[in-house]
């Protein structure tokens, strides 16, 4: 069983519409695993049902019981977050700024402080329309831990890959460079990096490119809308050569993708044309560079 | 809103957050030409607050006036004075440190600098120490500031980073009427604090399926933070008209579409702006910020 992780860095690169194109080719031989669990789109081209539903507890929030609070001020004074103000005399938790680290519970004399535990999300494992399963999630808005939702959803695509005999996991990541996008790279085989040709992707693709490099995992890339810039398609393929990362594809700016989308569909059942041609070889490619790979 | 009036009474600039749930709307393409288009007239300071992946920088070539190390104060165990009494592995409500054996490990990517550890030591071995996470940079063009920061690659919360720029921000720019912080995709807390102290949030995103999904989601966090916002339609023609439909059922402004435009894409590739190009943006930008300048009107101060 492989793991092949999809990102970008910058987002808005294509990324949901490749990886679900590559989920259908791939067919009952994939799980999919949508670990952009900040703003997951996945679900929009795979017809989940939503059997599965669990909620995800994870972080905790100072809650202050004002009957028993004597106002002495430890709290306020030891929160590093500026989370506990003094509001109408009493001592009161914002909890947007709480980080929840149990400092000051600790530290409260009269024990009135508590720790509540967080409903951070909840994750689903879907029967979809290629004839598997995906796990997905939707984190509660502005909730912390991403990254250990991140992990959740990657470990149950494991365990139901192992279960039943899968030979691929495929990870749709997020955008960034951050806690999520660690935790969605670590115990991966392969990575796509899909890109695309303008200051902004390619800046992107080079910082999250470090990060992969520090995972020591393989690499190929898909540079998305490849005619919008010739001139930085080619610095793109520069950088590839140099960092030796498997070119993959060069894309042609096409709204096909678009129209594909407004039908819950991919590309790749949308339309046979050139695009479709080309998301196939790059998967394809994929197989036998995830296959070829000697460090996992 | 005159100029003088928002200082005087709030000693600070109006703030205005440019945000998206979806990543790759334009956040960074309206943050560069609005703030390039407000700079034409008066001072403005445009803060990347995209601390993972900041890239409003390359739409200018700006002086760089001022840089600093962004830092984050981490414990730092000490052997002499460590009686190994287990006490901070159990504090630690984030896994950053652990016993082993006669040791005490600190993994610096977990630690959220709370200082429980450091402060409940009965010995104090384990002293807070600063640690460099990234580059704070001050650009200036004409009337046209510039804060960045940026993470190195490896460290994982956001979060601090965001939160130091941000001061940096209110501590040399108080007298600036008009910041723009552009912000991170997404929903989660580098979002949260990039918009929490935002006087008004702009919403763009696409009229496609993706983008009125991670709308709703956006919508939904702001709502909870209870800001004011509004929406702007980027790529306006592709897709359907269900972003549209959506915000008028749910009563939210639209300040403007800025159409989909393969000229557009091209010159956002090659890091140019927009604006001079299309007079019709450049209306829409004018739009765009007399609206968000009205809401300090109705705003209390």
């Amino acid at each position: 069983m492989k793991e092949i992780v999809i990102i970008s860095g910058k987002g808005g690169t294509g990324k949901t519409s490749i990886t679900a194109s590559f989920a259908v080719l791939g067919g009952t031989n994939v799980v999919l695993a949508d670990c952009d669990v900040d703003a997951a789109d996945m679900h929009l081209l795979m017809q989940p049902d939503f059997g599965n539903e669990h909620d995800f507890y994870s972080g905790e929030l100072a809650y202050i019981d004002q009957s028993n609070c004597t106002r002495c001020g430890l709290c306020r004074q030891i929160c590093r977050f500026d989370a506990i103000s003094v509001i109408d005399g009493e001592y009161v938790v914002a909890p947007i700024d709480c980080e929840g680290c149990g400092y000051c519970a600790r530290v409260c004399p009269t024990k009135t402080i508590i720790n509540k535990k967080l409903l951070a999300g909840k994750w689903y494992i879907s029967n979809i329309k290629t004839g598997s399963q995906m796990v997905h999630a939707r984190l509660e808005t502005g909730a912390d831990n991403s990254g250990k939702l991140v992990a959740k959803v990657k470990d149950e695509a494991k365990a139901i890959a192992l279960g039943k005999r899968k030979d691929y996991i495929l990870v749709d990541g997020s955008p960034g460079v951050g806690c999520p996008v660690v935790s969605s790279l670590s115990g991966a085989n392969f990575v796509v990096l899909v890109t695309e040709p303008s200051v902004s992707g390619l800046h992107d693709l080079k910082r999250v490119h470090q990060l992969v490099k520090k995972f020591n995992i393989r690499a190929g890339c898909i540079i998305n809308k490849a005619d919008i810039n010739p001139g930085l398609s080619n610095d793109i393929k520069l950088f590839l050569e140099k960092e030796n990362i498997a070119h993959l594809a060069d894309l042609p700016y096409n709204e096909d993708f678009t129209m594909a989308m407004t039908q819950g569909e991919t590309i790749v059942e949308y339309r046979q044309g050139t695009l479709t041609a080309l998301i196939k070889e790059s998967w394809e490619k994929i197989k036998v560079l995830t296959n070829q790979n000697k460090i996992k | 809103m005159k100029p003088s009036d928002w200082l005087m009474i709030n000693q600070q600039p109006f703030k205005i957050a440019i945000a998206s749930g979806k990543g790759g709307t334009g956040k960074t393409t309206l943050s560069v030409n609005l703030a390039a288009y407000i700079a034409e007239q008066e001072d403005v300071v445009l803060v990347d607050l995209d601390v993972e992946e900041p890239n409003s920088g390359l739409f200018f070539e700006g002086k760089l006036v001022h840089e600093e190390d962004n830092l984050k104060m981490i414990p730092q165990w000490d052997e002499s004075l460590c009686t190994l009494c287990g006490l901070c592995p159990k504090v630690c409500n984030f896994h950053a440190i652990m016993q082993l054996g006669p040791t005490i490990l600190v993994f610096p990517e977990l630690c959220h600098s709370c200082y429980a550890c450091a402060e409940l030591c009965p010995v104090n071995a384990l002293p807070m120490t600063p640690k460099v996470i990234g580059k704070l940079r001050d650009y200036q063009v004409d009337k046209l500031h510039f804060v960045e920061s940026r993470l190195n690659i490896g460290e994982e919360q956001a979060v601090a980073s965001i939160a130091k720029t941000k001061k940096y921000v209110a501590g040399k720019y108080a007298e600036v009427r008009i910041a723009l912080f552009d912000s991170p995709p997404g929903t989660s807390c580098p979002v949260i604090e990039a918009t929490k102290d935002a006087d008004f949030v702009i919403l763009i995103t696409e009229p496609t399926p993706f983008g009125l999904h991670d709308l709703t989601l956006a919508v939904e966090t702001m709502r909870k933070l209870e800001k004011p916002f509004g929406v702007v339609v980027n790529r306006d023609g592709i897709g359907n008209d269900e972003v549209l439909r959506y915000c008028k059922a749910e009563n939210i402004p639209v300040l403007a579409r800025i159409p989909n435009s393969r000229k557009i894409a091209e010159l956002y590739s090659a890091g140019k702006l927009i604006y001079p190009e299309f007079p019709e943006i450049r209306e829409s930008l004018g739009h765009i910020l007399d609206y968000c300048l009205s809401t300090a009107e109705r705003s209390p101060a």
